[in-house]
């Protein structure tokens, strides 16, 4: 598939890039041939924009391509119980207007906590089912309607076929997907390395909070690595967590610093 | 006579079949009502419709007290074969009737159990003989008076009966206890008389020729819900529930069900639900006639489009639900709606997918994790009494140092639910490890007074 070596192109680009820089119109010319060429058989659909300019920018859309798959995971712990992954995708769907389908196996996910990352209980409808098969059915069920803002799938595995055909339903129907990879153990989440058709894939750590001045605990802090985009580069942010409407914001201390210097690496 | 008796009767010994001069003269007061047989068939046929309209699509009366249903390919709207039952028996009982219900691979063996079991609710798999053996020769279907010739005999149960050669029973009894036996075990076929309403909405299409291909019985599916669509738009009403019954040429019956949200009479819709479960129909030797019915229609309320120019419209999403709950199930189609309970597993409620929006939401300013263990877990903790967040804890053998936490919330329990949480107090405290997870741990108890709680402490939930 075209845009899986196209990734891969880019990221050897941005190797070089560090090393002796290429003539800057070659390369223009380069991406916008590559443009032409995926756009032929590729409606855009617009993009959801995270309203950090430090994480925007970073996407080729100015944001979370709506109408294309995403995929998000815990990292360490987080890999298991999936807590802060689904925090994330609750803040993105927030941001989003209209019905949420959410597709599981496990009954933990706890509404009240999503509510208070701005997802209002009444937008989302739970889709409980026995098998991860099933849940990939629904979840491509819940795409092909197209009258859904999003929807979300808690799998473990996610192979390139079933990855591919849930791009392909979110393309035409425009619904944001987002797949939450969940694993039952650690050893198992090494899966993540594997290619699937998503369009971009991010990896939420927790990072311990800032002390406040009082005892008690203040707004937690992600490490949001995002591990790949296509047509874009890789790149990690520390942010504070979503608010009660689902915005990340980029961390206070980091704020401030100049955007090149820090967190930055090739994958 | 007496023809029947209820419970409290038969303790004091009556039993149908005894003189009722007998029975008054055994219990005083004894209330005795003549019987009328007309009306109680016309009882069991409103029944066997209501049965009809609610919970599988083939059902037919089995005079005096008995009611056979078809429930295969219909349980999926309940979430399976256990639930469709116990929902069964509990509508039943809500108005006033005793049920027993049995499945089993033939309605010879489900007849029996039903009657000659002891839990209300039997269910047994389509190859499982055992409980059957083990089952009194009068659950056979067979005249009195062959029951009593066999017990003569010395056949006191149905598997003393079927490890008996055919040849010699047959000399004696003829070929009723043969066919009986046959019809119990799954051998031979049963014929049905399903249930004829006339008021039922059902359009059939009969082929010369048997079909058995899947894109053929899609093509007649379209034909027969444009069919009913003429006629549900005649009367104009929309369906709610749609039976799809297959004749095949062996004289079995196989069946198809779907239900919908709201009433729909779309042609393309109605298609589409059909023909998602072709592939749990198996054609056999193949489909000598299709019925599609409609036992549930309600009048269709029309909607105005959107006429507002400056909205965007709102999305029909109930086509969606359909699909989804006619493939999952209804019950696992859910959203959740908020309680007014401080307990945490209390505070959330499942709401049908496409119930009115409450609007409401979780007020409070507590945090509250992203995900809630179904059970909390007990952790070993390092913890100063009585309101102070543990300093260290072990979960799951892993050892963690607390670094900031936030505390206690505390929960009183809910005493006009349970005697036993009339003191019971929840102390919870959010706390963050070193590396920046956070927990949601409570102790049970308040620290001090050992009625609230035995001190231990729990985890219940992780932030995100």
């Amino acid at each position: 598939m075209f845009s899986g070596t196209n990734s891969e192109h880019e990221s050897s680009l941005a190797i070089r890039k560090s090393t002796a820089v290429p003539s800057h119109a070659a390369l223009e010319a380069v991406r916008e041939r590559i443009r032409q060429i995926e756009a032929v058989d590729r409606i855009c659909h617009g993009a959801l924009a995270f309203g950090v300019a430090g994480i925007d920018a970073r996407l080729p859309l100015g944001g979370l391509a709506l109408g294309a798959l995403h995929e998000v995971a815990g990292g360490g712990n987080g890999a298991i119980d999936g807590a802060a992954a689904a925090l994330f995708t609750a803040g993105i769907m927030a941001r989003t207007s209209g019905k949420i389908l959410w597709c599981v196996t496990r009954r933990d996910l706890f509404a009240p906590g999503m509510a208070q990352a701005g997802l209002h209980p009444d937008r989302v409808i739970y889709a409980e089912v026995g098998d991860e098969k099933s849940v990939l059915a629904c979840f491509e069920e819940g795409l092909r309607h197209g009258g859904m803002a999003g929807v979300v799938g808690e799998v473990a595995e996610l192979s390139m076929t079933a990855s591919r055909r849930l791009q392909l339903v979110a393309e035409q129907s425009g619904t944001l997907a987002i797949a939450i990879r969940r694993w039952r153990r650690t050893a198992e989440a090494s899966d993540f390395g594997q290619p699937t058709a998503s369009v971009t894939r991010w990896r939420i750590s927790a990072l311990p909070s800032a002390p406040l001045p009082v005892p008690g605990i203040g707004r937690s802090r992600w490490l949001v690595e995002l591990i790949r985009a296509r047509a874009g580069e890789c790149a990690d942010f520390i942010v504070d967590a979503c608010d009660d409407q689902g915005r990340l914001a980029l961390s206070t201390e980091l704020a401030d610093r100049s955007a090149a210097a820090p967190y930055r690496r090739v994958a | 006579m007496v023809i029947a008796a209820d419970a409290a009767a038969r303790r004091l010994g009556v039993h149908p079949g005894m003189a009722a001069a007998m029975a008054q003269a055994l219990v005083a007061g004894l209330i005795v009502r003549d019987a009328d047989p007309a009306a109680d068939a016309q009882a069991l046929d409103r029944l066997a419709l209501w049965l009809l309209r609610r919970y599988a699509p083939v059902v037919a009366t089995d005079p005096p007290d008995g009611l056979m249903i078809d429930i295969t390919g219909a349980t999926h709207l309940f979430g399976g074969e256990t639930a469709t039952l116990s929902n069964m028996i509990e509508r039943l009982a809500a108005v006033g009737i005793t049920a027993r219900v049995a499945v089993a691979g033939s309605y010879g063996a489900a007849h029996a159990l039903a009657r000659f079991h002891a839990a209300p609710i039997t269910a047994i798999d389509a190859g499982d003989h055992a409980p059957l053996l083990m089952l009194p020769v009068a659950a056979l279907r067979l005249p009195a008076a062959m029951i009593d010739g066999l017990r003569r005999l010395g056949f006191d149960r149905v598997g003393e009966l079927a490890a008996t050669p055919r040849a010699p029973l047959a000399l004696r009894f003829g070929s009723e206890v043969g066919r009986r036996l046959d019809q119990m075990f799954g051998h031979s076929s049963e014929p049905f008389a399903l249930i004829e309403a006339p008021e039922l909405i059902r359009v059939r299409q009969a082929f010369a020729e048997p079909i058995a291909a899947a894109e053929t019985i899609a093509r007649y599916i379209a034909k027969l819900v444009d069919l009913l669509c003429i006629v549900l738009e005649e009367r104009g009403l929309g369906a709610r529930k749609l039976d799809l019954l297959f004749y095949r040429v062996d004289n079995a019956c196989q069946s198809v069900r779907v239900g919908t949200a709201r009433p729909i009479r779309d042609r393309k819709r109605i298609t589409r639900l059909l023909c998602d479960r072709i592939e749990t129909v198996s054609p056999g030797f193949g489909i000598e006639t299709m019925v599609l019915s409609a036992p549930l229609a309600e009048p269709l309320d029309y909607r105005a489009g959107n006429s507002n120019l400056v909205d965007t419209p709102v999305a029909d999403i109930s086509e969606l639900i359909d699909v989804l709950a006619n493939r999952v199930g209804d019950g696992s189609l859910y959203r959740l709606a908020p309680v007014a309970s401080d307990v945490p597993e209390r505070s959330v409620r499942r709401v049908a997918a496409l119930a009115s929006e409450g609007g409401s939401d979780w007020s409070g300013e507590w945090p509250r994790p992203s995900r809630l263990f179904s059970r909390p877990e007990r952790i070993e903790t390092l913890a100063l009494l009585p309101d102070h967040p543990p300093a260290a804890f072990t979960w799951r053998g892993i050892r963690r140092r607390v670094r900031r936490a936030d505390g206690p919330e505390r929960v009183f329990g809910e005493w006009w639910k349970r005697d036993a949480e009339t003191v019971a107090v929840r102390d919870y405290f959010q706390v963050e490890d070193d590396a920046g997870e956070r927990f949601w741990l409570f102790r049970a108890g308040d620290g001090e007074d050992p009625d609230t709680g035995a001190q231990n402490w729990f985890i219940h939930g992780i932030f995100g």
